[in-house]
Order: C-alpha cells, then sequence, then structure tokens
C-alpha cells in the first residue's frame, strides 16, 4: 500500500491510500456522495455528473511550497469556482472536500432535474421502482415538482430486446454506460455498445444472438435504473414483495454466493416460487457477480416433474407408496445386502447429505462410490488453496496454470477472476490441446495432444528439477517445447501460483494422472504453502470437492462394480439416463432424486427427496471454502431432505444418524472429519466488511446485489499446510493416443448443456445446443462428412446418432464430444464415425 | 512585405502544386530542422514565436508541444480537420489551395516531437480534401519529404489522413482521439491530457490546421520575424472567417488585434441593405453575442480584449447579425445545432440542450410566455460549470449573453401569441 493521505470531508477527517477516489474516501466514513455513472468496480468516467461537490485545496507558497496558513493558524484553503466530480478527483492532502452545502444541493437537484426531463412516470409498473437509484435520489435530492412541459418529452422504444435474456427500455435509460462498461472493462465481451448520439444514444447489441455473453445478466444489477431487466424477471414482480434467502449457487464448483428472492402468488396457485437469483456480495468467491447459468436455471426446482412421493416396484410397475412402507423395504434390502452394498452419489448432495449416506454405508460394510470422471478430489484435500486465497488479490508476482479447462465454459466466475489477475499482470499460463478464450490473456500458451495433459505438466516438473531417468518419451517430447519451459521457469519464479485442472479431453484415468502431475509441479516449486499456493479442480458440480471430502472415491470401472453389488443405493445421480451401459445393477435399486429420470425408471424403489432450495445445507467449492446455503421454499409435503433419509435408513437399521437438524450434523461432521474440524453453522455465518460496500441502503454503489450477513465461509486448511506428509509420486501416464486410423472422441464441458437442472429453464432454450459433436473440416473432409450431417458415432460398444459440426480448432484426428449432451462419454476414447445421413449444409 | 501568411496562394497561383510550393522556399524550413536542428530547439522557436492555437482556445502551441511526455512513447501528432465550428471554413482554404504549407506544419510538429506518425482528422464531407491530401502526401514521399531516414537522417515520418463520421463533437480533441481509436466519439475526461495521455494512451499533440500552416514560416524566419504581426501577447496573423449580413463574406488574413469595424466595414464592405449591425458572434455558435456598440466595433480582435465584450475569439469565425434578425430567432438556431451535435455523455448538455431546445422553439415561435424566457435562462444557468467538456459549456454562451443584452427581442418575442413574421423568418431560415 502506498501513501497514506488525510482529507476533510464535510468536516470529517478520514485518511485513506494516495491515489484513492473522493467518492470513495467519503464512503468509507459513512458518507454518501450520490453517483450513478460511478461505479467502484469500474474506471470512473464522470459522464452523470451526479456526485459534484465543492473542493477546496490548501494554498502552496510559490516561492517555498509551503502550505499558507490563515491567521489563526489553519492552512489557507482555495475553493475552486466549479464544482468538480467526485467520481474522478483522486485525494490529495490537506483537501477539504463539501458536499453538504447549498451549491452541492443544487447542483445536485439540477442533475437531477435534467435526468428527469426524458425520464418516463412509469415507476408505478417498473422493476427497478422500490430498489431504484434514480428514484431513491430523487427522493433525496431531487426537485418537488417538475418544470418539464409532459409533452415534449421524447418518446422511445420500451421493450427493446437486446437478445431473448435482456430487455432494453430505451426511455428509462440515463445513458450512465455502466452496462457497456462492464461488458468491455469488466469481461472484455464488448458485444454491446453506444449508437447514436445526444439524446437519441441508444444501447444497441453487435453480437448474434443477441447479447451473447454468460455474464450478461449482471448489467441488470448494476443499472441504476430500469433500463435493463431479464426475461426471467421482468413484470414479474415488484421488488418489496419479495422474501430473500441466503444461498450458493449449484451450478459450478466456484459457489458464488446468491439470494433466492421469492414469493407467494396467486398466479401459481397461491404457491411459493423462486422470482430471481440475484448476486450476494463474496469479494473472495464471486464479487458481486454471477453468470447466466447459475441466474436463469433454478426454474428445475419447481418442474411439475418433480417426484411428489415414493415409489416401489410392484408388478414390475412403479407404483405409489407410504414412506413408512419405501423406507422398511429399502433398510431390509440394504441389511440383506450387507458390504455389498453400494452407494453411488454425485457432487449435488450437500456436505451432510454425503456425510450421512457415507455413514450408513460404512455402517453396513458397503462401498462409498462418488460419481465423476475427474479424479483427484484427495489430492486437493492435500495440496489445494488454503485460507486466504481470493484471485482478486492476484496479480504481478503470482502465476495461475490452468491445464486441461476450457475454463470459461466450465467455470464461468473463476474464467473472469483468472482472467482479471492476469490483466493485473499475474503470469497466466494455458495448458490446452485446443485454442480456448483464456488464450488471449496467458503469457503462455502451451499445446499437447489429448490425453498428454499429464505429461505436459511433468515435462514442466521435469524442466526445472530433470533428475529422474527414463522419462516416457511423451514427456521427453512435450518438454522440448522452449513455450513450456519458459512457462515452468515463470511459474517457479511467481512468488504464489495456483493451479486449476479441468475435464478438457480428461477421463477417470488420465485426470487421475493430471491432478498428481500438477500436484508435483506445485510442491516441486513450493508453491503449497499460505494462500494463493495450490490445486484446484474445476469440478462439474458444485459439491464434488465436499464429496471427496466426506470419503466418497470413484471407480475405475462403475458398469461392473454397479452390476457386482447386490444393492445400488443412487443419490442424485443419473448413471442409466447418462450412459446405457450403466443401466444394469444387481438385485435391488433404490434411487434418490428429484426426477423420474433414466435411473429412477429401472429402479425398486424410488424415493424424492428435496430440492436445496426446500432446505439447509452446505458446499465444499473447487477453492476449498464451505458456505451455507439457507432454505429458501417451503418444504414439498412429500419429499425429504437426502440427509434425513438416509438418517431415517440408517435409523431402521440400527446405525445412529442425525437425521433432522443441519447444524447438529455439522457438529458431526466436524468430530469425525479432521480437515472439517471447528467448523460450525454459526462459524460459517460468519461475516466482515467487505470493499465495495454494498446492499440494500446503498444500492446505488453496487446496483441490487445483495450485501453478505450470512455468512462469508470458511477455507479449510490443505494437509499440507497441517504438516502432513507432502504425496509426491509419480503417476502412471495412461495410454492415450490418437489411433493411427480412426479418431479420438473427447468430452469437453459447453455451460449451457442438456442436463437436468438445466433443460427445465426454458429461457435458456436458444442458447442450448443441440446434441453434436465437433470435427475438424479436413478430417471431416477426409471422411466425406459434410458440415451439419447426421453421422453414428461408435466407441466401445455404444453407438450414438448425432449432427457433426465443422470447428477449425479442434485438433486433427479428435472429435469433441460435449458432456451432457446426449452423446454418453466419461474419456478419451477411440472412436469411428460413420455418415448416417446427408444434410444440406 | 506580403500580406500573407497563412492563405499566400491569394498572390502565387498554383502554391498547391509541389514545384510551386518548393519555388517558394517549400520545405527549407522542414529540412533545416531535420539536418540541422534539435527537435526542442524547434519548439524553443515556436515558443518564442508567441503563437497561440487557432482552433478556438489560444493556447499557447510551442508549451503544448514542451508538455509532450518524454518517458512515453512512441508519439503522435493529430491535425485537427474536423472544421465544424458554424460560420468556420478556413481550414478548408487553407488544405484546398495552400496544403502544403499545412502538411509541412504537420511534419515540422512531428519532428519537433519526434512522432513518427501523424494523422489528419478530416470531417466527413472533406472527403475530396482528403483525397487530395492522399496524394499530396503520396507526392511529399516521393520527393522524400516523408517516409524512412529523411534528408540521411534518422529521423522517419508518415502521415494518414482519417475521415469523420460527421460528429461536431470529433472537433473537441479528446472526442476525436477516441473517433481516431475507433471508438464512440465522446470527449475524455481531462485531465490527463493528450500531450500526457492521448491517441492509443500515448503522447499526443493535436493541434488545429491553421496553426500548423503557420509553423514553416515561424521556423523558416524566424520568431522575431512572425511576431512583428499581430499584438503582443496573440503575434501573427489570423484567418478570419467572416458570415452572416455582410456584403463580402469570406476568409480574411488579418494581422491579431485588428478591430471589428475594419474587417466588418473595409473588408466585408458593410452590411447588406446598410442596416444597421446590431450583433456580433466571434466565435460562431459558440459565442457570446456581442452587443454592436461603437465601442465594441472598436475592439481588436485578439486574445486578450475580445474577453473585454464578455465574448471570446474562439476560432475567429465571425458572424455579423442585422437588425432584421430577431435573437430569439438566432438563439434557437443554434440551440438546435448543439441539441443536435450534443454527443449525450454527460447529463447537463445531453438533457439541457433538449430542453433549451424546446423551449426556445416555443419562445422563437412567439407561443411562450416571459416565465419560459426565465426558464431558458434558468436550465442554462444550470448547465453552467457542470459539463463535462467545452460543448455543453459553449452551448449557453449564446442563450445567457441573447437574454441578457437583448432583452427587448425576447420581450416582444413574449408579448404577442402569435408573432407571425417571425414564425415565417423561422420557417425561411430552417
Amino acid at each position: 500500500m502506498g501513501k497514506l493521505v488525510t482529507l476533510t470531508i464535510d468536516g470529517k477527517q478520514v485518511t485513506v491510500p494516495e491515489g484513492t477516489l473522493i467518492v470513495d474516501a467519503a464512503k468509507k466514513i459513512g458518507i454518501d456522495i450520490p453517483v450513478f455513472c460511478y461505479h467502484p468496480k469500474m474506471e470512473p468516467v464522470g459522464m452523470c455528473r451526479m456526485c459534484l461537490v465543492e473542493i477546496g485545496r490548501p494554498v502552496l507558497d510559490r516561492a517555498s511550497g509551503q502550505v499558507v496558513l490563515e491567521e489563526d493558524g489553519s492552512p489557507k484553503i482555495m475553493l475552486s469556482p466549479k464544482l468538480e466530480t467526485a467520481c474522478t478527483t483522486p485525494v490529495s492532502e490537506g483537501m477539504v472536500v463539501i458536499g453538504d452545502s447549498v451549491k452541492v444541493k443544487d447542483g445536485r437537484e439540477d442533475i437531477l432535474e435534467f435526468l428527469l426531463t426524458s425520464h418516463p412516470l412509469d415507476c408505478p409498473v417498473c422493476d427497478k421502482g422500490g430498489e431504484c437509484p434514480l428514484q431513491n435520489l430523487t427522493m433525496g435530492f431531487g426537485p418537488g415538482e417538475s418544470r418539464y412541459i409532459y409533452d415534449e418529452k421524447m418518446h422511445l422504444a420500451k421493450h427493446v430486446p437486446l437478445g431473448e435474456l435482456i430487455f432494453l427500455d430505451r426511455e428509462r435509460c440515463i445513458q450512465c454506460a455502466r452496462c457497456v462498461r462492464f461488458q468491455s472493462e469488466v469481461v472484455d465481451e464488448p458485444v454491446i455498445g453506444f449508437y447514436q448520439r445526444g439524446r437519441s444514444l441508444e444501447i444497441v447489441t453487435f453480437s448474434e444472438p443477441g447479447f451473447d455473453s454468460y455474464f450478461s445478466g449482471n448489467t441488470t444489477d448494476i443499472c441504476p435504473v430500469g433500463a435493463l431487466t431479464t426475461a426471467d424477471f421482468r413484470f414479474g414482480a415488484r421488488p418489496w414483495e419479495l422474501n430473500s434467502a441466503a444461498s450458493i449457487c449449484s451450478q459450478c464448483p466456484v459457489g458464488c454466493n446468491i439470494t433466492f428472492n421469492i414469493r407467494r402468488e396467486a398466479r401459481s396457485g397461491g404457491q411459493w416460487v423462486i422470482k430471481r437469483v440475484m448476486p450476494r456480495q463474496n469479494e473472495a468467491v464471486n464479487e458481486i457477480w454471477i453468470c447466466d447459468k447459475g441466474r436463469f436455471t433454478y426454474h428445475y426446482t419447481e418442474s411439475p416433474e418433480r417426484l411428489t412421493q415414493p415409489l416401489i416396484r410392484k408388478n414390475g410397475e412403479l407404483t405409489p407408496a407410504s414412506w413408512d412402507e419405501a423406507l422398511e423395504l429399502v433398510a431390509s434390502r440394504f441389511r440383506v445386502a450387507g458390504d455389498s452394498l453400494m452407494t453411488l452419489v454425485s457432487g449435488r448432495l450437500s456436505n451432510e447429505d454425503l456425510f450421512n449416506l457415507r455413514q450408513l454405508t460404512q455402517g453396513l460394510g458397503g462401498h462409498s462410490v462418488l460419481y465423476t470422471d475427474l479424479a483427484g478430489g484427495d489430492l486437493v484435500a492435500q495440496v489445494g488453496v488454503g485460507p486466504g486465497t481470493n484471485f482478486a488479490e492476484m496479480g504481478a508476482g503470482s502465476a495461475i496454470l490452468v491445464v486441461a479447462s476450457d475454463l470459461l465454459e466450465e467455470a464461468p466466475i473463476w474464467w473472469l477472476r483468472v482472467k482479471q489477475a492476469a490483466e493485473r499482470g499475474a503470469t497466466l499460463i494455458v495448458l490446452n490441446p485446443r485454442p480456448t478464450r483464456l488464450d488471449s490473456y496467458a503469457r503462455h500458451v502451451v499445446r499437447y495432444p489429448y490425453g498428454s495433459e499429464a505429461a505436459a505438466v511433468l515435462a514442466m516438473v521435469n524442466t526445472l528439477s530433470a533428475k529422474r531417468p527414463n522419462l516416457p518419451e511423451v514427456v521427453n517430447n512435450l518438454g522440448r517445447s522452449p513455450e513450456l519451459q519458459a512457462a515452468a521457469r515463470a511459474f517457479a519464479d511467481a512468488d504464489n501460483a495456483i493451479v486449476l485442472y479441468g475435464g478438457e479431453g480428461t477421463g477417470l484415468e488420465t485426470s487421475q494422472a493430471l491432478a498428481q502431475a500438477c500436484a508435483n509441479l506445485l510442491i516441486t516449486t513450493n508453491h503449497v504453502q499460505g494462500p494463493n499456493n495450490g490445486l484446484v479442480g474445476v469440478w462439474q458440480r458444485a459439491n464434488d470437492q465436499g464429496a471427496w471430502d466426506m470419503g466418497f472415491r470413484p471407480v475405475p470401472d462403475l458398469a461392473e462394480a454397479m452390476r457386482a453389488a447386490r444393492a445400488v443405493y443412487v443419490v442424485g445421480a443419473d448413471p442409466a439416463g447418462d450412459d446405457p451401459r450403466l443401466a444394469e445393477t444387481g438385485d435391488f435399486l433404490v434411487v434418490q432424486e428429484l426426477f423420474l429420470t433414466g435411473t429412477a425408471k429401472l429402479a425398486d424403489v424410488v424415493l424424492p427427496a428435496q430440492a436445496y432450495t426446500e432446505r439447509e445445507g452446505t458446499y465444499t467449492t473447487g477453492e476449498r471454502r464451505v458456505q451455507r446455503f439457507y432454505p429458501a421454499m417451503p418444504e414439498r409435503p412429500a419429499s425429504k431432505a437426502d440427509f434425513a433419509i438416509a438418517a431415517q435408513i440408517a435409523e431402521l437399521l440400527s446405525i445412529n444418524l442425525e437425521g433432522r437438524i443441519p447444524s447438529k450434523l455439522m457438529a458431526r461432521i466436524a468430530e469425525s472429519v479432521p480437515d472439517y474440524a471447528g467448523l460450525s453453522y454459526s462459524k460459517l455465518a460468519e461475516v466482515s466488511e467487505q470493499w465495495p460496500i454494498v446492499g440494500r441502503g446503498d444500492l446505488y454503489y453496487g446496483g441490487t446485489t445483495y450485501e453478505n450477513s450470512q455468512g462469508l465461509g470458511v477455507q479449510l486448511i490443505p494437509a499440507a499446510q497441517r504438516g502432513a506428509v507432502l504425496p509426491l509420486g509419480w503417476p502412471e501416464l495412461p495410454e492415450v493416443q490418437i489411433p493411427k486410423l480412426g479418431l479420438l472422441a473427447v468430452p469437453v464441458t459447453r455451460l449451457y448443456d442438456r442436463g437436468q437442472t438445466v433443460l427445465p429453464s426454458k429461457l435458456l432454450h436458444q442458447r442450448i445446443l443441440q446434441p453434436y459433436l465437433a470435427i475438424h473440416p479436413e478430417d471431416a473432409r477426409r471422411l466425406r462428412i459434410p458440415d451439419g450431417a447426421t453421422v453414428e458415432l461408435s466407441y466401445r460398444n455404444t453407438t450414438s446418432l448425432v449432427a457433426i459440426r465443422f470447428d477449425e480448432r479442434v485438433p486433427a484426428g479428435v472429435i469433441l464430444v460435449p458432456r451432457s449432451m446426449g452423446v454418453p462419454i466419461n474419456s478419451p476414447q477411440p472412436a469411428e464415425l460413420r455418415l448416417v445421413e446427408r444434410v444440406a449444409a | 512585405m506580403s500580406q500573407y501568411i497563412l492563405l499566400r496562394h491569394r498572390e502565387i497561383p498554383d502554391l498547391n502544386k509541389l514545384e510551386v510550393y518548393r519555388q517558394y522556399d517549400g520545405f527549407q524550413a522542414f529540412y533545416k530542422s531535420v539536418t540541422s536542428m534539435k527537435p526542442d530547439e524547434v519548439t524553443e522557436v515556436v515558443k518564442a514565436s508567441g503563437l497561440r492555437g487557432r482552433g478556438g482556445a489560444g493556447f499557447p502551441t510551442g508549451m503544448k508541444w514542451a508538455f509532450v511526455d518524454k518517458k512515453n512513447w512512441p508519439h503522435y501528432v493529430v491535425a485537427n480537420a474536423d472544421e465544424s465550428e458554424p460560420g468556420t471554413f478556413k481550414d478548408r482554404e487553407i488544405m484546398e489551395l495552400n496544403p502544403f504549407q499545412f502538411l509541412e506544419g504537420v511534419a515540422l510538429t512531428a519532428f519537433a516531437v519526434q512522432a513518427n506518425l501523424a494523422y489528419i482528422y478530416l470531417r466527413g464531407e472533406f472527403w475530396q480534401i482528403a483525397h487530395q491530401l492522399e496524394q499530396r502526401i503520396a507526392e511529399m514521399h516521393s520527393a522524400g519529404f516523408l517516409g524512412e531516414n529523411l534528408f540521411g537522417s534518422n529521423y522517419s515520418l508518415r502521415i494518414h489522413t482519417h475521415l469523420g463520421a460527421g460528429a461536431y463533437i470529433c472537433g473537441e480533441e479528446t472526442a476525436m482521439l477516441e473517433s481516431l481509436e475507433g471508438k464512440l466519439g465522446q470527449p475524455r475526461l481531462r485531465p490527463p491530457f493528450p500531450p500526457s495521455f492521448g491517441l492509443f494512451g500515448k503522447p499526443t499533440v493535436v493541434n488545429n490546421v491553421e496553426t500548423l500552416t503557420n509553423v514553416p514560416l515561424i521556423i523558416d524566419k524566424g520568431a522575431e520575424w512572425y511576431r512583428q504581426f499581430g499584438t503582443e501577447k496573440s503575434p501573427g496573423t489570423k484567418v478570419f472567417s467572416l458570415s452572416g449580413r455582410v456584403n463580402r463574406p469570406g476568409n480574411y488574413e488579418l494581422p491579431l488585434g485588428t478591430t471589428f469595424r475594419e474587417l466588418i466595414f473595409e473588408h466585408g464592405q458593410g452590411i447588406s441593405d446598410d442596416r444597421p449591425v446590431k450583433a456580433i458572434m466571434a466565435a460562431g455558435a459558440s459565442s457570446s453575442l456581442i452587443v454592436a456598440t461603437q465601442e465594441a466595433l472598436d475592439t481588436p480582435m485578439d486574445y486578450e480584449s475580445v474577453p473585454s465584450l464578455g465574448a471570446s475569439l474562439g476560432s475567429a469565425s465571425v458572424i455579423v447579425v442585422d437588425d432584421t434578425v430577431s435573437i430569439p430567432w438566432l438563439i434557437n438556431k443554434t440551440i438546435h445545432f448543439f441539441k443536435h451535435e450534443s454527443c449525450g455523455k454527460c447529463t447537463p448538455c445531453r438533457e439541457g440542450t433538449f430542453w433549451m431546445m424546446h423551449l426556445t422553439e416555443r419562445i422563437a415561435e412567439g407561443s411562450a410566455g416571459w416565465e419560459d424566457v426565465e426558464l431558458l435562462r434558468d436550465v442554462a444557468n444550470q448547465m453552467k460549470g457542470k459539463c463535462l467538456c467545452a460543448l455543453g459549456e459553449f452551448s449557453i454562451e449564446a442563450v445567457l449573453s441573447g437574454i441578457e443584452r437583448f432583452r427587448n427581442d425576447f420581450e416582444q418575442a413574449t408579448s404577442s401569441p402569435a408573432m407571425t413574421d417571425i414564425q415565417q423568418t423561422a420557417e425561411v431560415g430552417s
């Protein structure tokens, strides 16, 4: 931190770092200088002129450079003749800022009067009404009556779609450019901009589809009027009718803090419904942003397809049953299965659910299996990032390695924050088999063939400490790249460094090797201690890390394991729906779910679970931050929380589990899981002051982002930082190669997939692609397959019919298969393509 | 001694041909500078000449060059050829008829600040001039006055033209830089000023065409020679663009300090139909209205004297208004212009010009009352000192000075419900 500067604002003295803007210095001592265009997350522009204040500066003697003193010994202050913008003026020593004089008040009234001359009088029907900075500031500083003739108002279009997600009301727009600046400065996706000039200035979109950005919804939060609204919420409710509940986004491992706004409404038959999802400030996680997937995909929780009662298979048909009947059946069959019970869970479940399920399974001697194709959660628990880690604090001196991840598609907010760290000067290294959007911010970009991700990281390790004999050929080859060597050195030289590894082209086996290679790199370069050092898994689900921490592990051959188990208990996963080869199970299959999934349809017993919006719990993010979510919606009568169901089954089997009070359950977790020792719900609910200050009483600062009064979460201490032995081992390199004849099919991730938690949100349907495969046009030409054709993809013993898309960024010999998009894939596979139907391209 | 420094083509036929320009010592100053002077020496000569910016603000040119940050490279020079102030048409004549002197001025400026790239930003309507300039730039390349390692030195220079898209605001230097960067033409916050943060964020000198055209002769003949023209604080000559109700409108190059009377009555040959002068707008639409008293007519036109009349010289686009013109009508015209040209970036200008337009329209039509005149004055005062750039601040000059100095006209305009003659004038004029 630089020099400190002391100044006086409205008679109060404040000392702030040099370079602080007056408007922020005032905020720090509780003085609100009104703003519209200024936003603490963006560069000041001084356009709206709302923040005008009087500024006085000490008079300096020209000869001596000393401050001239008044007779009473106080410094002589010269007020500038004009009002100045507090949002663009940095503080200086001895400055006197006057924000409460008649001149300033008149100035604010003048600016507000100007703004209101072109603003429509539609507060009574405006979505922003009630949380609108223009409304609030008009109440605070505006003129009481209008001198502008209503007939002379300019009338403009009120329903302009900037794409199907965000709508613009041109009359309401006050041209503050926050949205335009957010897209260009913060996101670096300048897909919206201004067109025309003066009063005709208009926000337009330049992209196809309109407003093509995963972050578009944030512009509606920071819009200081009702000009930008989401198609989801507009005309949906008035803000003051809404109740709010703190929650955590369940769509990816970032763990964005969110707030659900709910109300009970006649048009939903008197039911409580979620009206919108808003970001909730957590400067160490998501700051004040969320991605559009997090904002718009909550609809699955209120889908009419939700299961409403337990089902038991009778005479081949799933028929409704009582909870008692269902649970007793399950318990009796589990007792029979004993140690041949297999519990298969996914990271969609909370830590509480997972803990109870694990206790239940262990109590019977059964097998706890995690449904995932990305390994390494155990290594993350050992050399993961520790307390104090925050991408926002990474910049010059830091290094971030992103390997095998299309981060924008896998975890958009991490992409945003990693990109910003790079823009602040952090060394960003991208290792990926094909180009991604992150490349343009990277100092080093290294390509490797699909399947060689671990080899590429080991080549970095080898560059730094070439001590290992008999290096595999693939490591040697990759290690010759000067770019890779430079990247390795930059990584080693950084003061602190984080590795994010993901699911680009990886499966269980390859990611296991990759995670170990990443751990080796971190250990070799001594980046496993202190904040902003360590390993982060870019998981496919919100709580995969928690599932690893609770003791669940993937198995190499899931199909075989499921066939072999006498009873299979599938919770929060749909293996058979994802991959028909996982449809075969042992004697007895129990599925605990929200929907009648492909797997549930095969089950002997189906148990309806509560959505996470209806209950309490915690998730552990990829950065190993444990965060609480609170119940937003009332319980559905016939469904139960996953942890409660597990506890009730356990009770019938004389295993004692906490099934009622989640906070007590957390106490048990803290007792039994060493990494979680010391955690409690009250600790997770602690908050400390965050900057910028946002929230309800102060909404013109951060828009309608919710302030965080419900908990910032707790970052776990990785084993390495508690003195555990470092898990340094040389991984077995799996044999994955692009076949000489034929192709290699590899899984990749798209943000908007066709998964169960995405598809029910109809709003996103235009953005969700139809099932497809991507291939390089050269490969397609060789196979005489035209763009858009329907092809048959076959590998092992699966075949799928799907459309093909040309993509020049796909490496030769490779087919990209997006996950959860209709084609089952969980690891790189040699595959064959056959043209089925030629479609006019 | 020749009459002209800038409009030399009026004496020398075909001065817009390279060989003719060279016959009259063309590019001698540039050759001398590059081969025998240090860049700072060129700046020092211009400083000593007292040359002030001719675009309107009258800022000392040499001082501006000296502000260029020498720790941050590369540097750029941008010639402001956006000439868009209503009533100004001097740069056009220079660029069409004395283009090489202008281009040599650009080259000298670039050498002085060690820029290897200069841009000429022309208003979109000047596409033909841009085309001609491109040809002349090509001729200069062929003749060895532009390109790499000029005259055997290690100095290189290229000049490009760039056409605006028809916005007045792009004559404002920072909006021009934004536009040149391919962005929406809106002014930037100042400070930082272009000499420290200009084109593409690099130190940049932005000078008006006329300013730059002075430079070759200043370097060639020296600061002392230049100072013999004009006044102590406003040395040199100035091209006055005279328009309005005069018998002989046009460009007149005269020493700074020439009186309004001499310009209007000698050079402009008096007022049409010998009507009395009522008002003078000395700086185009951005002017305060000067009441044309005898005293005002005898005021010298230089950067110090015009302010004593509550006005400024600006780009010296002198619009003469006689007694047939209603001031409310005139103000309605200027406000329509500013409303049309406000970029919309800052609230007071965007909303204020729009509001004022409605008021001046009603006042000019005769359908307004005195309270509307008072409201107009309020609105103008409300904008004062709050705008982001000078466009908004200048838009109220004519309004406030008009209401203050020509109160009668406004009283008349608001006294009867239908002022059909003024209405007709408005229609004819529009």
